[in-house]
């Protein structure tokens, strides 16, 4: 294909052969001899103090080769779990060792480990080890944490609070004072799971005399869990070799630096047998990280017309229990994003953030996004409802325009590039939205028992991590730019290695694109390698929507590198210029005369034998190239919905789903429309579905798949997806990034159509998930944690007061809607 | 106490001494080297490990390997053992029907069971044909039309996504 013919084409994904048939190689398919098995000893209580550990029992069990507890790995670790992202510089973080040693501060912290010869007994020698805990008073949510004289997670902090975080532009006070509307809503955006199809799992292998480490890990950040792990191990960094194989998921989940990260490799440096640990669905729900876990009191002051005055929040987060590798800059995030796609003369956002004994919360697809997006966008329906006006014109009157650009946010963020009218305008055409408008009208208009409703949501978000200057500015410790190593073989094969980490979001296609893009190949002509340090040069890793924008330039930059120098070899070998070349169809020619031609494949053999080159090159066929882009991404779009809502019994089935999203230039549309759909469902899931339960007591209650709701096919429609195209000016792709967008921009608009729904009974709003049970309790009446219609809320002048965490987490544990098996 | 067990797996007869409590998808991932299907879950809800037994569709982390005994297992490695993908796998990789691959081989062989009871399932069969089994990737979206095309029908389109050549120029 010539070049230019494969940025843009749906080509068939390479990595699915190995995958439908059973040829995939994830952590748990790795067997090594001599290996041995870890099982984690945690906690049953959210907070306590540990009175004895006796392993005497679990050593003496016949499969048990070691136990190591809390005190005996406290002694050989160097450092404590990493922070990555340090923010504010006067973040109070506590030291968060591997395992507990003296006090437990949330249900499934590890306090010791054993290590057996046969799988089946991990369970039998965790039973044997034998710990006595005094527990201590609990405190589970980030209002009751920050209250005067509550429980302290971490007395040595001497607070609960991780800090406070302030951003504000134009004249707030006057955007409020005498505003002819003012809106007010306290939002809970509650605790979600990750939920990746495969949980975490390591194998690690250690050859003492060598003093080198292998670990398999299924993570989305094999060269920062490489460098973590051998500074907390006291290792040489060249020492430690960290492969990620196939991975079956992450969403944020894998990129961590988590206790078992410690644990595991320790476990292999003292027994010298590789070992391996595979996370259980319970240990993963209970364990490895959650998101979200924020509380909003969000206000807009608005002109009569619905020209916005300004819009103010407090929010309140839960860091859970510690403070952990990015955790920190996601309140942050959900603060600075809160503005969205809108102009304001005033902008005020106050964080709060606490420590809890439940679960440390990090990064969760979308993470800090979906947040301020919920927010913005509940709050802008409700401001809608107020006004009577349409909440596709309300948004449009307010909308940044195209001829704002270059566009500063009132939080101060530089967006890269937008054009939010004509993605607006393409996904009402989608929806044929007036028509739908009146037949939703039409149909409610009989006061039925099952009423539809439409829900609409804007949004912008902050991809492409990313730019060196800004997020060390932002306080992020660790490097973000892309890297990316094109070599072209003796035989005129192409190689590829990347320093993302493909969880799912098909690289190793999309940057074979890329590159034959370049060189004037098919794209199977190409192989792209990542996840192993030892083979690829230097990365980061998958998230943040930042793979494309960053790396998959790197692999552009290095093919463009490639491409140039074989110009050179085919302008020598053809006698020509090489301007006045072209290069496709697997050979480089004389434009305008295809036969006077050499093909790649001979040019390829010309560099790695260093025949018949150029006086003076160099030979070989190898170029890297790191991207450390000016800036951020801000992918943007719009999505409606619609729902049918049975008040009889409180259900809400989703009906229609439309996305448009503008992620700039598309490299494989297939799989941006794949990103699409998964993140929706994700999105819609928060909306409608999935809680994280804690009791008083904070004990989880959510522990299973059975009562952790993540849907099923039945419960989800097909996506209507679209695309308008605004280039980014900050990478030479002109890609913004999509892995993000859907879950960003669903969760809000199923909430808005609910809400639609209900408008005529007099609901203005209800926490999530909408169960059916709160949605049938805000109809007839009851407290479903939803608002009633007269209900006063605190808002940011009065935040705190008649409030408190009970309604964090709903009244009731979780309905199923339908999850029976 | 060892039990001698006579397993027949994707057309291909084992004799092998069991633990009575060795779990059916341990006996093929960990006895016999299978690992093609995968376990996502403690608690029979995610599906991952679905292989057909006798050819009904089962969990195999809720079967034991000695319930097994004098049967015939199909896995998702016997779907193109002899060569060619079968249409199921064809329909997975020709919609995108899988991102990151771990629910696909449970979710391949619940499909392949659903086809082989209903041939020509509507949308709404083939979304509660597989409510036994959990993808975090896809939303389903493509699963559908996967099987629909694995069913001879025409893929469900509702995307009016970019096509070749549509693309800004880089």
């Amino acid at each position: 294909m010539a070049r230019g013919n494969m940025i843009g084409a749906s080509v068939q994904r390479h990595e699915d052969p190995k995958l439908i048939t059973g040829a995939g190689n994830y952590v748990d398919d790795i067997k090594l001899p001599g290996m041995l098995y870890v099982g984690i000893v945690r906690s049953p209580y959210a907070h306590a103090r540990i009175t004895s550990i006796n392993v005497e029992a679990a050593r003496k069990h016949p499969h048990v080769q070691a136990v190591l507890t809390g005190k005996e790995l406290r002694e050989r670790q160097k450092l404590p779990l990493t922070i990555t992202w340090v923010i504010p510089a006067d973040l109070k973080a506590p030291d968060h060792w591997a395992m507990a040693t003296d006090t437990v501060h949330y249900v499934g912290e590890p306090v010791a480990a054993v290590l057996v010869d046969d799988r089946y007994a991990i369970e039998d020698a965790i039973d044997l080890v034998e710990v006595e805990y005094e527990p201590l008073p609990v405190v589970t949510g980030p209002e009751q944490a920050l209250a005067e004289g509550a429980t302290l997670v971490h007395p040595e902090l001497g607070t609960n609070k991780a800090y406070t975080f302030s951003a504000s532009s134009g004249d707030i006070a006057a955007a409020f004072t005498d505003a002819p509307v003012v809106v007010k809503q306290r939002l809970v955006n509650q605790r979600l799971a990750p939920i990746p199809m495969e949980t975490r799992g390591i194998v690690a292998q250690y050859v003492g005399p060598m003093r080198e480490l292998t670990m398999w890990a299924s993570t989305q950040i094999p060269h920062l869990l490489r460098h973590h792990v051998a500074e907390i191990l006291d290792l040489e960094e060249n020492h430690v070799r960290v492969i990620a194989p196939d991975v079956g998921g992450g969403f944020g989940s894998k990129l961590n630096i988590l206790p078992e990260d410690v644990i595991v490799p320790m476990l292999a440096m003292i027994s010298g047998h590789p070992v391996k640990w595979i996370e259980g669905r319970s240990e993963n729900l209970m364990n490895t990280v959650h998101g979200r876990d924020m509380v909003y009191y969000a206000e807009i002051a608005a002109e009569q017309d619905g020209t916005i005055r300004g819009v103010r929040a407090v929010i309140y987060a839960d860091l859970g229990a510690y403070c952990r590798f990015v955790a920190a800059g996601l309140p942050v995030l959900a603060g600075l994003m809160l503005p969205g796609n809108y102009k304001m003369t005033g902008f005020q956002v106050d964080v709060h953030v606490a420590y809890t004994n439940k679960l440390f919360v990090d990064a969760y697809r979308g993470a800090g996004r979906p947040e301020a997006t919920y927010a913005i966008e509940r709050t802008l329906d409700i401001l809608a409802d107020k006004l009577g006006m349409d909440p596709a014109a309300l948004r449009r009157k307010n909308f940044v325009q195209e001829s704002d650009w270059p566009y500063t946010s009132p939080s101060g963020l530089a967006y890269d590039s937008g054009n939010y009218v004509p993605t607006l305008d393409k996904a009402l055409a989608m929806a044929d939205y007036a028509t739908l408008r009146k037949t939703v009208d039409a149909h409610n208009a009989g006061n039925p028992s099952v009423r539809k409703g439409i829900g609409m949501a804007a949004y912008v978000e902050i991809a492409g991590w990313g730019p060196g200057q800004a997020t060390a500015g932002l306080g992020v410790r660790n490097q973000l730019f892309g890297s990316a190593k094109v070599r072209v073989t003796r035989s005129g094969s192409v190689e590829v290695y990347a320093g993302a980490a493909s969880t799912g979001q098909g690289h190793i296609t999309s940057w074979a694109q890329i590159a034959a893009d370049q060189l004037g190949l098919a794209d199977t002509s190409v192989r792209v390698y990542e996840g192993d340090t030892s083979t690829v040069q230097t990365g980061v890793g998958t998230f943040a929507s930042r793979s494309v924008s960053v790396d998959g330039t790197g692999v552009h930059i290095a093919a463009k590198r490639i491409r140039e120098k074989m110009l050179q070899i085919a302008a020598h070998q053809l006698e020509a210029a090489p301007e006045d070349l072209e290069v496709g169809n697997d050979q480089f020619s004389v434009k305008g005369a295809p036969g006077h031609a050499v093909s790649f494949a001979k040019i390829a053999q010309s560099a790695n034998t260093a025949h018949d080159l150029p006086a003076g090159m160099e030979p070989g066929l190898e170029e890297t190239a790191f991207f450390d882009p000016a800036n951020f991404t801000y992918p943007f779009g719009i999505h409606i919905c619609t729902v049918d809502v049975d008040t009889e019994t409180g259900e809400t089935r989703l009906t229609r789903y439309i996305a448009v999203d503008d992620c700039g230039n598309i490299i494989n549309p297939m799989i941006v429309d794949g990103q699409v759909h998964g993140g929706v469902a994700q999105g819609v899931a928060q909306a409608l579905w999935e809680e994280v339960v804690y009791d008083e007591n904070g004990q989880l209650i959510t522990g299973t798949l059975m009562d952790y709701a993540v849907p099923f096919s039945s419960d989800l429609p097909m996506i209507e997806t679209g695309s308008t195209v605004t280039v980014s000016p900050v990478n030479p792709l002109g890609v913004k990034g999509v892995g993000e967008a859907g879950t960003i921009a669903s969760t809000p608009a199923v909430v808005n159509a609910v809400i639609d729904a209900l408008s005529g009974l007099g609901v203005t709003h209800i926490d999530m998930p909408l169960r059916p049970e709160k949605v049938w309790r805000a109809v007839h009446g009851g407290n479903g944690n939803g608002t009633a219609p007269a209900a006063a809320h605190a808002g940011p002048s009065g935040h705190g007061e008649g409030t408190h965490d009970a309604g964090m987490h709903g009244d009731s544990a979780p309905t199923q809607g339908g999850q029976a098996t | 106490m060892k039990q001698t067990v006579h397993i027949s797996v994707n057309g291909k007869a084992y004799d092998s001494e069991v633990e009575p409590r060795l779990l059916l998808v341990h006996y093929l991932r960990e006895t016999l080297g299978l690992t093609g299907t995968h376990v996502g879950c403690d608690t029979s809800q995610c599906g991952a490990c679905t292989v057909l037994l006798d050819d009904a569709a089962v969990k195999s982390c809720t079967v034991f390997a000695v319930q097994a005994d004098g049967h015939h297992i199909s896995t998702v490695e016997g779907l193109a053992a002899d060569g060619p993908l079968s249409a199921m796998q064809q329909g997975f990789t020709d919609q995108h029907g899988l991102q990151c691959g771990y629910c696909t081989p449970g979710m391949i062989m619940s499909a392949t069971y659903l086809l082989s009871q209903n041939p020509h399932p509507s949308e709404d069969e083939i979304r509660h044909g597989l409510e036994g089994n959990l993808c975090r990737c896809t939303g389903y979206h493509n699963i559908v039309k996967a099987v629909q095309q694995a069913a001879g029908q025409a893929p469900a389109t509702a995307n009016s996504r970019l096509q070749p050549g549509e693309a800004a120029a880089v």
